[in-house]
């Protein structure tokens, strides 16, 4: 299929900005604890106890597979349609009494949501656990503004009250144990006092007793949405506690941020999205309390409903046919939970509101894989392809992966360079404006024009060698991919954890991770390094599966769909076959084409 | 509405344009809208006894408590599982489920208004009606209809009594969502609140009601 470019102004490309990439080194006590074996006990009991409930629960439905079929069909069909999907949806929900706003990018949604909260004429707000406020940064933006924003989430106001960062998409504390959430309740909570214990029941009253009463005098609530239907205007929040069922129906005001990719187009679609979702995030039939509410209904909730579109570089990620389908994600959190490199390295370590295999391929597709803060992220992965197996909505995350490494390795090349500065430019003019608003001095950021490209082959280069060599070969992956734990034992001369050599280098060199004990690693290593040779088997095109080796949780039932699905690979490989062919042709990157939608596409 | 409500600046109608703009570009290349496989499951192949006993089963497993009565004993079984409690009772709840034994109070304040959010939080209890109940995740749907009442009733109180007509448990989400309407707001119940936020330790009863009783009614 060829791509025509259609001469439109590249402007019309838009990069994202916000919790997208960090922007300050960690402080010092979050260093301590990410290097600690606690950090890694906690996030490796967590993943795979919820693994272990994910593969039982999904193993009860005999449909899974068709409803993970059903599921991408619907997410690409929102895609195609987005543009009249959401004139549908705003129509509807303006027709039921909502108000319908749309955001840009971060700053204009930031600044939407502080208008009507300093409209009602409050200071202080309650909030449910939302990713798109997150990436947003709308907390610290009403903080900047005067105004308090109580999360009412458990995790979410562990991590507030700590003065921390969530590490994982579906329980942001995992990195706490009891004995920290017991200091930072009795330090922060009023009226706790010397009665808690460290019991996570007598946790959960304590933070019950203390949200209750935000509950009953708050009049404004601000949320995400998990869903929302065009066809009927209908908005869906999915959660545990009831925090969220309190602040959508309690408070007289409603904010829903909402990332336009969240649509769905007919309401009987939430028929497949309700099966997908709970099964896969928390590992169980249904979670506890799912809330859809359509505008204002009179006598029950709100009296009033504003409802902010926020794009942010989404219609950017949509522009890329190779990385659009990161958009199907319901943020379900179950490729964090089976990934050899999030387990390792932490949720922390992405630096972005989107963590783990989906973070991987969201953060730098929303900010632009130029954009340097993000741009090591695509080889935050052995390419192992669990993440692809456990996706509800079979987004093929290792070819995406690839492809961006790709992406990068171009760029680095100089070969994409208006929308490199265009991504460059996205985040230093997002930096300047956050620092206006805080009054605070902006870090120097280096002008997108002065920004060198390197056009001397780097490290990377050499190992990716533009990945179609690397990757055409499964010998020399498995060499590639052992290059990584060689690069983590050479830290210890240089003293730690500043940098790694090699491949990994930018990675570690931006968000500043803490080395794992090395000894636990290459235990790790060693246990799971025979799957290398099982990956290149499969690459190989050999159909003999090995078990999982021991030490596993216990397999998911999608075992015995491993190789059913296992074609990533495959298409991962098409991919490189046809950028190899691209550039053997000698076709040079339409310059006026920020993204790589100018090409053609296998 | 109130008067003062906030609406869209020209500076967000300039956005959405921009928005929309910016999306009919990305999709310069027209990518197709697939037609969606519905291979799934939408219609049960069991008994009705066996979803119901799938429900019953499920519910458990979520930690409710579950009953089955008859017409004839609901009225006991509500009377012994609210004993002393003050109950809220929507107003289009068949008043013959309560006996006179149970200290009810209806959704009206002083004012003539309903109660408020700290009125309902001093309150022991409510009984509700349920509108469709899926066996298969064990899940209650209230669609805010007069005997389940506005969403807040069966929220704050701690103590959730929800009768579930036999007639209304299908097997499947499918058909559970066949018979929910978006027009008025749905709340799904799957057992009583949880968290396991803290070390993945399940602990039953953050924010909503701590106690779910759910009776089989036919
Ligand atoms: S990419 Fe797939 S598995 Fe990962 S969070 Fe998103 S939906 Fe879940």
């Amino acid at each position: 299929m060829t791509v025509v470019d259609l001469g439109m102004p590249g402007t019309r490309i838009a990069y994202g900005s916000g919790n997208l990439y960090e922007e300050t080194p960690f402080p010092e006590h979050a260093r301590s604890e990410l290097g600690n074996q606690q950090m890694r006990a906690n996030i490796g009991h967590a993943t795979h106890t919820i693994r272990a409930k994910r593969g039982r629960v999904v193993g009860e439905l005999p449909d899974w597979q068709d409803l993970r079929d059903a599921g991408s069909a619907i997410k690409q069909e929102v895609g195609a349609r987005l543009p009249e999907l959401l004139e549908q949806f705003e129509a509807n929900v303006t027709a039921r009494g909502g108000i319908v706003h749309w955001a840009r990018n971060a700053a204009e949604a930031n600044r939407i949501v502080t208008d009507l909260v300093r409209a009602k004429g409050v200071d202080e707000i309650i909030k449910v656990k939302s990713m798109a406020t997150q990436e947003i940064g709308l907390n610290e933006h009403l903080e900047g503004q005067g105004i308090k924003s109580h999360e009412t989430d458990l995790a979410e106001l562990i991590v507030q009250l700590g003065d921390d960062k969530p590490s994982h998409i579906l329980v942001p504390a995992i990195h706490k144990n009891r004995d920290e959430i017991r200091e930072i309740f009795s330090r922060r909570m009023p009226g706790t006092g010397k009665t808690l214990t460290n019991e996570p029941a007598v946790l959960a009253e304590a933070a019950r007793t203390y949200l209750r009463e935000k509950f009953l005098d708050t009049t404004v609530a601000v949320s995400g949405a998990n869903f929302g239907i065009a066809e009927s205007g209908t908005l869906t929040v999915v959660e545990s506690e009831g925090n969220g069922r309190m602040c959508l129906t309690l408070p007289k005001t409603l904010i829903t941020v909402m990332g336009i990719e969240k649509l769905l187009p007919r309401f009987a679609d939430l028929e497949v999205f309700t099966q997908l979702l709970p099964r896969s995030s928390t590992g169980e039939r249904m979670n506890p309390y799912t809330s859809m509410w359509t505008g204002v209904a009179e006598g029950d909730g709100p009296e009033e409903f504003h409802l902010v579109l926020l794009d942010n570089g989404r219609s950017a990620v949509l522009g890329d046919p190779d990385g659009r389908s990161a958009l199907h994600c319901i943020r379900c959190s179950a490729c964090l939970n089976v990934c050899p490199v999030y387990e390792h390295a932490g949720g922390h370590a992405y630096g972005s509101t989107y963590p783990g295999p989906i973070g991987a391929i969201l953060s730098p597709q929303l900010t632009g894989v130029a954009a340097e803060q993000n741009n090591s992220l695509p080889y935050a992965s052995s390419l192992c392809g669990r993440c692809y197996e456990v996706c509800p909505v079979k987004i093929d995350i290792p070819s995406i992966l690839v492809h961006l490494r790709d992406e990068d390795v171009r760029t680095k090349h100089g070969e994409r360079d208006d929308a490199a500065a265009q991504q460059r430019s996205t985040v230093s003019a997002a930096r300047e404006a956050e620092a206006a608003a805080t009054g605070a001095q902006p870090e120097p950021a280096e002008h997108p024009d002065r920004v060198k490209k390197s056009r001397v082959p780097s490290e990377m280069d050499v190992l990716m060698k533009g990945a179609g060599v690397v990757m055409s070969s499964g010998k020399r992956m498995a060499l590639a991919e052992k290059a990584l734990p060689l690069g983590r034992g050479a830290l210890k001369p240089f003293g730690g954890a500043k940098w790694l050599p090699g491949m990994v280098g930018g990675w570690t060199q931006e968000r500043d991770i803490p080395v794992p004990p090395s000894q636990s690693f290459r235990n790790w290593w060693r246990k799971h390094g025979e799957e290398t040779e099982q990956r290149v088997a499969r690459d190989l095109g050999s159909t003999a599966l090995a078990p999982s080796g021991p030490g596993e949780a216990p397999s998911s039932s999608l075992a015995g769909h491993i190789e059913e699905h296992a074609g990533w690979g495959a298409e991962a490989q098409a991919v490189i076959r046809a950028r190899a062919g691209q550039s053997s042709g000698g076709e040079s990157t339409k310059s006026s084409d920020a993204t790589s939608t100018g090409e053609e596409q296998a | 509405m109130s008067e003062n409500v906030t609406r869209p600046t020209d500076r967000e109608q300039d956005a959405k344009a921009a928005i929309l703009s910016r999306i009919r570009y990305a999709l310069r290349d027209e990518p197709a809208a697939p037609e969606v496989p519905r291979d799934y499951r939408r219609a049960s192949s069991l008994d009705h006894a066996e979803v119901v006993d799938m429900l019953e089963d499920r519910l458990v497993d979520y930690k409710a408590n579950v009953y089955r009565e008859t017409g004839e004993s609901l009225p006991q079984r509500v009377g012994q599982l609210l004993g002393e409690a003050v109950t809220i009772v929507p107003e289009g709840l068949d008043e013959s489920w309560i006996p006179d034994s149970v200290r009810t109070v209806r959704d009206r304040g002083d004012d003539g208004g309903p109660l408020t959010a700290r009125e309902l939080d001093g309150l022991g209890a409510v009984v509700t009606s349920s509108t469709v109940s899926c066996a298969e995740t064990g899940t209650i749907f209230l669609n805010s209809h007069p005997d389940e009442g506005r969403r807040a009733l069966s929220l704050v109180p701690d103590h959730h009594v929800c009768v579930v007509p036999l007639d209304s448990v299908v097997e499947l989400i499918p058909e559970a969502f066949e018979r929910v309407s978006h027009d008025r707001p749905i709340t799904m119940i799957s057992g009583p609140s949880a968290t396991s936020d803290i070390e993945l330790e399940r602990v039953e009863g953050v924010h909503g009601p701590r106690t779910l009783d759910v009776i089989l009614l036919g």
